[in-house]
């Protein structure tokens, strides 16, 4: 196959250096498609020009993976992963190694910053019905994205070895243990040892600095290609391919660069102050970012008297704590309920037949199976159920701007029940706070589980042809 | 001789076939030096050999604790007046007469220990395994208004009685562990091993 000769690249605007550039440009380009990467997805990736505040996310989060990725090089260069040396390491990069704490900082940080950027970016999404076809594939990315995220910021909180980091180790690892048959064998072998030890910390290096890192990157890629691919949603949640100018170029479109990147580096500035903010002036975040008890060297044999995760981790650690054996029970007829309204309402006969053989399972394994181990459940399904979106949304319009009153009133509970979940799951166990939780658990399904229906039941509003502006 | 046409439906079940079974076996082979390699240690293994407790300047009413496999595993040395309180104990506790395997066949009683006075526990919950906190004195607590002495889990509020008990309706599941354990003498105990015979 003969390859094909690339025409010589001229920059607009380059004037007399043009001929030096211009031609190690095109010695390039004749032997790696370097332009054509440039135009695919910057200067002729047409993007829709209606794009809000909420679109900042997406660009802002990658610039979080690469400052924690390179400060994480930085760090690695003298943190010791060992038992014996680990927070002794840390306390060395904070207070010895120049500019060492300036750099802990920036990591610390950035991982907080990276769940906020991350769960803004998550939330528009939801808001504009970006995960709907042809998007799945992006918002399938995006969540395993996601769940790496929180696996790399769970193996990294272990790494300075505090009293935080090693019990809330020991509990997460914990939760595999209540597995059935299993649990027991499998944490054993996730810590490599009978307890959280030197050997639990070396692997948690391990997928802290390598596997995960890598499989991010990769994930990323994928990301990022599958939505060049097919193109971004917008506010509107309209198809701007739709409508195409007489060069073929959508004509709502403009190209991302350089429209969207000076957008993206003015969006920038303001997060890099805020972010300076905190890193200047707050690090620890009054022990959100950075827990009190983590500045206490690990104690195997005392227990911090009061355990909590980092707060990107707390909605999902409530919905852990709020099954309890009674709780089983408002469980059961849930479960029950939703049977009743799938075989009610359903026209699908598989969909019947489905629910008539699982909800007797499942509830038969309530009976058997002991709460903790449906806590560990109910938690991994809170995390996974994300995934399900572009198929549980029946919607006839994609954007909450169009969508019935139905889906802005759970959109909202939605938003206020995972704050509130959040913000409990940081708390010490109380009656009070066990019940809101329980309650907030039961409404954080029922926002996946029942939008099949009310995304049908109500009147929509007409979608315009063409973004608004 | 007859020119055979290639039957490709067969072809593409064959290659199929051929692909699964083979990406099985290539994967399991690929896999298991690894996850092999991440199981305890010899090393680990080894650490979990038996300890002995000294006990003899435990007091009446206190408790010790030892190291054992990286766990605590505490000694406490129950008073008559604790002894009685656990008796009365048994209809707040989720499984008094410890049926629930959680201890050697020895310590199998309500009092979930070889000697009454002397009671040998793992010091994790078997909620999520924190290490419950001492609260021996019998008074008003927050956790409980008839507070009758024993130990309180702070992750997630579970209680245990002085015989490492569950109250019932608490988030762990079950009893405190007895890890396997004998007497040496009167004032010697080796965690971490069975007494003879049993």
């Amino acid at each position: 196959m003969a390859a094909k000769k690339k025409e010589p690249v001229v920059i607009e605007g380059a004037g007399p250096l043009n001929a030096p550039i211009g031609g190690l440009l095109t010695w390039v380009d004749q032997r790696f498609p370097l332009m054509s990467i440039w135009k695919d997805h910057l200067s002729e990736y047409y993007a829709p020009k209606n794009f809000n505040f909420w679109y900042f996310f997406g660009a802002l989060s990658l610039v979080v993976l690469m400052l924690q990725i390179v400060t994480g090089i930085f760090l690695v260069m003298h943190y010791k992963p060992s038992a014996a040396e680990a927070f002794a390491s840390v306390e060395y990069i904070m207070r010895d190694v120049p500019g060492g704490w300036l750099i802990r900082y920036l990591h610390s940080t950035g991982a907080s910053a990276f769940f906020v950027v991350v769960y803004l970016h998550m939330f528009r999404g939801l808001m504009y019905g970006s995960y709907r076809a042809p998007r799945e594939l992006i918002w399938i990315f995006g969540m395993i994205i996601y769940l790496c995220l929180m696996a790399e910021a769970f193996f990294g909180y272990l790494l300075p070895w505090g009293q935080m980091s090693y019990w809330g180790a020991q509990v997460i690892v914990n939760l595999f243990d209540a597995l059935p048959i299993i649990g027991p064998d499998l944490s054993t072998w996730i810590r490599g040892d009978f307890v959280v030890s030197d050997a639990t910390l070396n692997r948690f290096f391990a997928f802290h600095v390598i596997a995960i890192p890598m499989a991010l990157l990769g994930l990323v890629a994928a990301h990022i290609l599958a939505l060049h691919e097919v193109g971004s949603n917008n506010p509107d949640g309209v198809e701007i391919k739709a409508k195409l100018d007489d060069k073929g170029h959508p004509l709502d479109g403009i190209p991302f660069h350089p429209y969207y990147t000076i957008k993206d580096i003015f969006g920038l500035s303001v997060f890099a102050t805020v972010f300076s903010v905190i890193l200047f002036f707050l690090p620890e975040m009054g022990g959100y970012f950075l827990e009190y008890n983590n500045f206490i060297p690990a104690d195997p044999l005392k227990t911090p008297t009061h355990i909590a995760p980092v707060w990107y981790f707390t909605p999902f650690y409530s919905i852990l704590r709020a099954t309890t054996e009674d709780f089983m029970w408002a469980l059961r007829v849930g479960v029950v309920a939703y049977a009743g309204l799938i075989l009610f309402t359903s026209r699908g006969c598989l969909s019947k037949i489905l629910t008539l053989l699982l909800a007797p399972v499942i509830l038969l394994a309530m009976g058997v199976i002991e709460a903790k181990v449906w806590g560990v459940v109910l938690m991994g399904v809170s995390t996974l159920i994300f995934f399900l979106m572009p198929w549980l949304d029946k919607s006839p319009v994609r954007s909450i701007r169009y969508k019935g009153r139905l889906s802005h009133i759970a959109l909202t509970i939605f938003v206020i029940v995972f704050l509130t979940l959040g913000f409990y799951g940081t708390q010490p166990v109380t009656a009070a706070g066990t019940l809101i939780s329980q309650i907030g658990t039961l409404i954080y399904f029922s926002f996946f589980l029942l939008m099949p229906w009310y995304t049908q039941m109500e009147t929509t509003h007409p979608v315009p042809d063409r973004v608004t502006s | 001789m007859a020119e055979h046409k290639p039957d490709s439906a067969r072809r593409t079940v064959l290659l199929a076939a051929t692909s699964v079974a083979g990406g099985m076996a290539a994967a399991a082979t690929a896999f298991y030096p690894f996850v092999n390699s991440m199981l305890p240690s010899e090393r680990a293994k080894a650490a979990g050999a038996p300890i002995e407790a000294d006990i003899s300047k435990l007091a009446p009413g206190e408790r010790m604790t030892v190291e054992w496999r990286g766990k605590p595993v505490w000694v406490v040395r129950r008073t008559p007046e604790m002894l009685d309180v656990l008796k009365k104990n048994a209809d707040r506790v989720a499984d008094p007469e410890s049926s629930k395997v959680q201890q050697p066949k020895y310590a199998t009683n309500s009092l979930r220990s070889i000697k009454p006075e002397y009671l040998v526990l793992v010091g994790i919950c078997t909620h999520l395994g924190c290490s419950p906190v001492e609260k021996f004195v019998v008074q008003s607590e927050p956790f409980s208004s008839d507070w009758k002495g024993g130990f309180y889990c702070p992750c997630h509020g579970s209680l245990f009685d002085l015989a490492g008990r569950v109250y019932k309706n608490k988030p762990a599941p079950s009893n405190l562990m007895v890890p396997p354990h004998r007497f040496l003498s009167e004032n010697k105990i080796l965690i971490g091993e069975d007494e003879k015979g049993a």
